[in-house]
């Protein structure tokens, strides 16, 4: 049974059914919202069954399906890894929360937004199963759209500016990234993702395809300097399009590098991961800084997501076994904590209708329930222990302190930074005495918001406490990348990226050393 | 018995935390307290195991928890000496605690949470004490600083506890900063996180350098640095000790569980965990010495002058802490530990005999305001007198014993920064009596002055039960009609129980702890115990022996000079002297001194960054920029399309390749 590409279709064809539902504005509104939350649940069981039965020893590619249409350059060719198989899980889970979350706030031509949902959906599993190199970059780019219209029609004040900046900025690296690829199948003479990752590339012609393709995916992480979009994005973006856009879309990014970069490019990773360091440090501490003195809620939000995002570029480019555990780790529970953090938000904004920390205040008093929840995830998003933030962290900032000391130092500022940028937004939000008589006659969180945030929580533990679960099934594809890695050069730098990635080199002993003196 | 005792407070906590408005405030309490007790009653369970049975240490997995590589992390729970005394430590003095809140807090609305808390705080602690591996001890330690975040922060419609609870979390994430990279580089160097792997592994890599920070390093020296960057946030050392002082923000009984008798103490319990590898670095071990006693020196002075009570005693605290330190840095870790588990005595019980003064005056915690409180609260005076001597080591006393240990042992040590520290400790020894009879002093005697206190005339005005026999009182009683109450029964048994640890935790268990045949029978080799150290401090002149005696006289008398034989002295001095006198009032501008390079510059890069770096060089260069060009464009290039965006893209691609290529000739 060809479960990917019914996983695949059946969201289109519900988007279509949605789309042309008859009766007046209510009915169909009422119609498209329980047609899409029961797609997205049917989506969510064949994600589940997907998982049981993932064979989690292997690295090859599962539940195959191979149509070829123009052979060798296209084909309609699915299949998932362990890596892919999680990030789909993500998309599944997170999609059915949206379409709760979107329930009562949205209320403006309901099908319309719920098939550009599912069409997403539909687009977002695409990418993570497409097995064709031309087929990845259809559903990569194809996700832009609904996103795009996701923010242009169902957006705030601003949803203009945002969009095209959206859209400007990730077509952007796109158009390099087709070159790129057109040039690789001329040579392989096969679209097939995995022959490629086989393929031993010139490392001059390495470097070329490696910033092409970094363009693309730098954009999509978003990294330093390239990611002003995403603050606008989020802030302009209804609830569940940020969920989607935080929780999917920015995993796009570190999807390509793990899936292309690294494994097809490995001597131009090992030689520019100074270029990837270097940004990342940037990114962790200034928009770590930046996200300190925001006044709104999602921007703050957004620009921790940046800093969040950099610890995976920084893991992936450990190219070690941890480091890139790590940052897919991270990847997961990025998705989780900072999906679940824009749906607490879009909980006080679909109340009070303002996004401005100010506003708020005293919600441990009116609103205790909230308060608990929003604490929970605020912790873990500075990676406290038994949360998945921390093992994401750890495991990133572990593997990089074998690659470089400086990159680990720098990076892990960002465990300080962020436990103040978060912590002060939590007791400006949660502490202290209501702002208005408005803010503390806000209703606690009612029984359809906890159905959304519980899940996330118990996700959130789960992957703290037992990250096991998840890590297992991605073993063995981490592990096919770390062998493509072993043994390339490493770029030697100015700062003391001279220990080699698997081993822990250590200097000579004392008497050795002392002899340099 | 172990996974009981670790994991009923989880249950507790999560029982009446969640359903505590299910089960109402009693049953919460009841259910909290109750667990602990068990906890407490299994704790000494297996303490008396290892102190009188010589019980072997176990380890008890749990579950596995992280994999990757060679990396293996499972959470499991360690038990041998070092471990069984400070499971006695936390649970007994948590159980205690649990009980004394239920007086203290009895009028708060939200006990619930507060026991809540306090349970999710022990476990937290009890998981760090337990941990047979680095990463788990981050676990409580982390754990452990949450709890204390929501503690502090417990009354939080008060924006100072706000900003104390923030504080409190972010400066110890400071220390878990160098804790982290000290984990990262173990791994790297042992590849492997477990504890007793790590030391056993300790003499290969003795004497190795490694590359940090593009330098060559002693592995060691490295290692033990970083990791006691950790220790001193969670234990408030000289440098990251800005947060203990303003934690007094959080309810009482959290400042006696937390910030005096067992968190602030998890800096030392790692230290003593990881002695062997501190052994192995003479530098670590004389930095380790060193900051101690500039902590316990800095503490003292800046306690002499507090006006607020337990301010006073959380820069007593901090001092204390400085000992410890010192003690292990000088290597005797069986001292430090000694004096861990007296101060968890005597301190818990003055935090708890403070909460009871407190108590009495309606939350006034100005010492200027107390005066004449003995034959008010004589019970809590006995008890607060005792806890005063024992911290000022008076004889037989807890304080007695540890003190003395560490000042001679830190003398016998023989290296010069042990000779440093023995000369500042006896300095803070009289420093330490002078301030904490200080302290008595000014509560417990002399005259009433409490009638310019804003909360006690809150109280006589709202509550005229006090003053109705008294009749009129006029403007010039200093007590304006208000007579303090002693505290409830459930408060004043904690006080009696901690009274009689304070009075004899020192002479049952000295020859134990540190002395020179017992001490490693009993330690057997859950921290570097030195015998021949042990054997040392025996044989010390007797002038360096009876040298804490004369600094106790020194403090008590100086302190009763001028407190109150002749109290014109401390005005006079803030009148001459006031250079001085708001120094240490000030905390030697500690505060002042973060904010002006920390805070404020952190908050100036940011608004810089979002302004100039993101809107006015990104965004202008960048997307509005290329709008701009597409908009130009479209109007007198019309035929060339939308080929302005590849072109800007493909420029900007070719730049950075050929800045790239550059850069990497």
């Amino acid at each position: 049974m060809p479960v990917l590409s019914l996983m695949i279709l059946l969201p289109v064809v519900a988007a279509l059914v949605v789309a042309t539902l008859p009766g007046g504005e209510q009915e169909r509104a009422g119609r498209a919202r329980v047609v899409a939350l029961a797609t997205t649940l049917v989506e969510f069981a064949a994600g589940i069954w997907l998982w049981l039965n993932f064979d989690s020893a292997s690295a090859a590619f599962q539940f195959a399906e191979q149509l070829d249409l123009f052979a060798p350059y296209f084909g309609w060719s699915l299949g998932i890894d362990g890596i892919a198989l999680m990030l789909i899980m993500l998309s599944v889970f997170l999609m059915p929360l949206c379409v709760l979350a979107s329930w009562e706030a949205v209320r403006k031509r309901v099908p319309e937004y719920m098939a550009a949902f599912l069409l997403m959906e539909s687009l977002m599993i695409g990418t993570f199963a497409a097995r064709d190199i031309f087929l990845f970059y259809l559903f990569f780019e194809g996700g832009l759209i609904p996103m795009f219209l996701i923010i242009g029609i169902w957006g705030g004040a601003r949803r203009i500016y945002a969009s095209y900046k959206f859209f400007l900025y990730t077509l952007l690296g796109s158009v390099l990234m087709l070159v790129a690829m057109l040039w690789m199948v001329g040579v392989a003479g096969s679209s097939d993702i995995g022959v490629l990752s086989r393929q031993d590339f010139p490392a001059e012609a390495q470097f070329w395809l490696f910033l092409a393709f970094f363009a693309s995916f730098a954009v999509k992480m978003p990294m330093w300097p390239v990611h002003t979009w995403l603050p606008d994005a989020h802030v302009e973006a209804p609830t569940a399009g940020s969920v989607i856009l935080a929780g999917v879309l920015l995993k796009l990014g570190g999807y390509g590098f793990v899936r292309f970069s690294l494994p097809m490019f490995p001597d131009a990773s090992a030689q520019l991961i100074w270029l990837v360091f270097a940004l990342s440090m940037v990114a962790v501490v200034y928009t770590s800084l930046v996200a300190l003195v925001q006044h709104d809620m999602k921007k703050l939000i957004a620009y921790s997501s940046v800093a969040h995002m950099a610890f995976v570029t920084g893991g992936l480019f450990a190219l070690n076994t941890q480091g890139i555990e790590g940052a897919m780790v991270m990847m997961l529970s990025h998705g989780l904590v900072s999906g679940a953090l824009f749906l607490c938000v879009g909980v006080i904004y679909d109340r009070l209708h303002t996004r401005e920390i100010g506003r708020y205040g005293g919600l441990a008093d009116t609103m205790p329930k909230y308060a608990l929840v929003l604490l929970f995830f605020t912790m873990a998003s500075v990676g406290l222990p038994a949360t998945s933030g921390f093992v994401a962290e750890f495991l990133v900032l572990l593997g990089l302190y074998q690659t470089s000391t400086w990159a680990t130092f720098v990076l892990t500022t960002g465990i300080i930074l962020g436990a103040g940028y978060m912590l002060w937004l939590y007791a400006r939000v949660a502490y202290g005495k209501a702002a208005g008589a408005d803010t503390g006659a806000m209703p606690d969180l009612s029984a359809r918001e906890i159905a959304i945030l519980a899940p996330i929580i118990l996700a959130t533990l789960w992957m703290g406490i037992y990250p096991k679960s998840f890590q297992q099934p991605m073993k063995p594809a981490i592990a096919a990348v770390v062998a493509r890695l072993d043994g390339r050069e490493l770029a030697t730098v100015p700062t003391d990226m001279t220990l080699s990635p698997a081993l822990p080199a250590l200097a000579a002993p004392a008497n050795a050393a002392e002899s340099h003196h | 018995m172990i996974t009981v005792l670790v994991f009923l407070p989880l249950l507790m906590a999560a029982i009446a935390g969640l359903g505590g408005r299910l089960i109402g405030h009693t049953a919460a309490k009841a259910l909290t307290t109750g667990g602990l007790f068990v906890s407490a009653a299994l704790a000494w369970t297996i303490f008396t195991g290892f102190w009188l049975n010589g019980a072997a240490g176990y380890t008890v997995p749990v579950l596995d928890w992280i994999e990757s590589g060679g990396l293996v992390v499972n959470w499991a729970l360690k038990v041998d000496t070092l471990t069984a005394v400070m499971l006695v430590v936390v649970t007994s003095v948590s159980a205690l605690v649990h009980l004394y809140s239920w007086g203290y807090m009895a009028e708060d609305p939200s006990q619930s949470r507060f026991f809540a808390y306090l349970s999710l705080f022990t476990f937290a602690m009890l998981m760090l004490v337990t941990a047979d591996n680095l990463v788990q001890m981050f676990f409580g330690w982390e754990g452990v600083g949450l709890a204390s975040y929501l503690l502090i922060g417990f009354w939080y419609t008060k924006p100072s506890a706000n900003a104390a609870a923030i504080k409190a979390f972010v400066v110890n994430r400071v220390g878990d900063f160098g804790f982290s990279l000290g984990i990262f580089a173990t791994f790297l160097v042992f590849g492997t996180v477990s504890i007793d792997a790590i030391l056993a592994a300790v003499p290969q890599h003795a004497g190795q350098t490694f590359s940090f920070l593009g330098g060559q390093v002693d592995v060691m020296t490295c290692l033990c640095l970083l990791l006691f960057v950790g220790a001193c946030g969670k234990s408030a050392q000289l440098g990251l000790h800005t947060w203990l002082p303003d934690a007094m923000e959080g309810p009482t009984p959290v400042s006696a569980l937390i910030h005096a008798a067992t968190m602030v103490t998890a800096g030392v319990f790692m230290v003593c965990r990881l002695s062997p590898m501190f052994e192995a670095s003479d530098t670590a071990q004389a930095v380790v010495c060193v900051l101690g006693a500039c902590t316990a020196l800095f503490a003292a002075t800046v306690g002499m002058v507090q006006n607020d009570i337990k301010r006073v005693i959380a820069y007593s605290t901090c001092s204390q802490l400085g000992y410890m330190f010192f003690a292990a840095g000088a290597g005797a870790y069986g001292a430090a530990m000694f004096h861990l588990f007296t101060h968890a005595f005597f301190k818990a019980l003055l935090f708890l005999g403070a909460g009871s003064v407190i108590h009495a005056m309606h939350h006034e915690q100005d010492m200027r305001f107390y005066g004449g409180l003995r034959r008010h609260i004589p019970i809590t005076f006995w008890m607060m007198t005792i806890g005063t001597l024992a911290l000022t080591g008076f004889f037989f006393t807890a304080g007695y014993y540890s003190k003395d240990a560490i000042l001679e042992a830190a003398f016998a040590s023989g290296t010069s920064h042990g000779m440093f520290a023995f000369a500042v400790g006896a300095v803070v020894a009289a420093l330490t009596s002078f301030y904490s009879w200080r302290l008595v002093f000014l509560t417990f005697f002399g005259q009433p002055r409490w009638a310019g206190s804003e909360h006690i005339s809150h109280a006589a005005h709202h509550g005229d039960h006090h003053g109705d026999h008294h009749g009129h009182h006029g403007h010039d009683d200093p007590t304006a009609g208000y007579h303090p109450h002693e505290s409830p029964v459930s408060m004043l048994i904690p006080l009696f129980v901690l009274g009689v640890g304070a009075l004899l935790a020192g002479f049952v268990w000295h020859e134990q702890f540190v002395g020179a045949e017992g001490g490693a029978a009993f330690w057997r080799g859950s921290l570097a115990f030195d015998a021949h150290l042990m054997h040392a401090m025996h044989e010390v002149p007797a002038w360096v022996v009876h040298t804490p005696a004369v600094a106790f006289f020194l403090g008590l008398g100086l302190a009763w000079h001028v407190f109150l034989n002749r109290p014109s002295i401390p005005k006079w001095w803030q009148r001459e002297v006031p250079g001085l006198y708001q120094f240490l009032l000030r905390k030697w501008y500690f505060d002042e001194l973060y904010n002006a390079i920390f805070v404020r510059p952190a908050l100036w890069f940011g608004r810089q960054f979002w302004t100039r770096g993101d809107q006015q060089t990104i965004d202008r260069f960048g997307p509005n920029g290329a709008a701009d060009v597409v908009v130009a464009g479209a109007a007198t290039l019309r035929r060339f399309q939308s080929g302005y965006v590849y072109s800007y893209a493909l420029v900007m691609l070719v730049g950075l390749a050929a800045a790239a290529a550059w850069m990497m000739r």
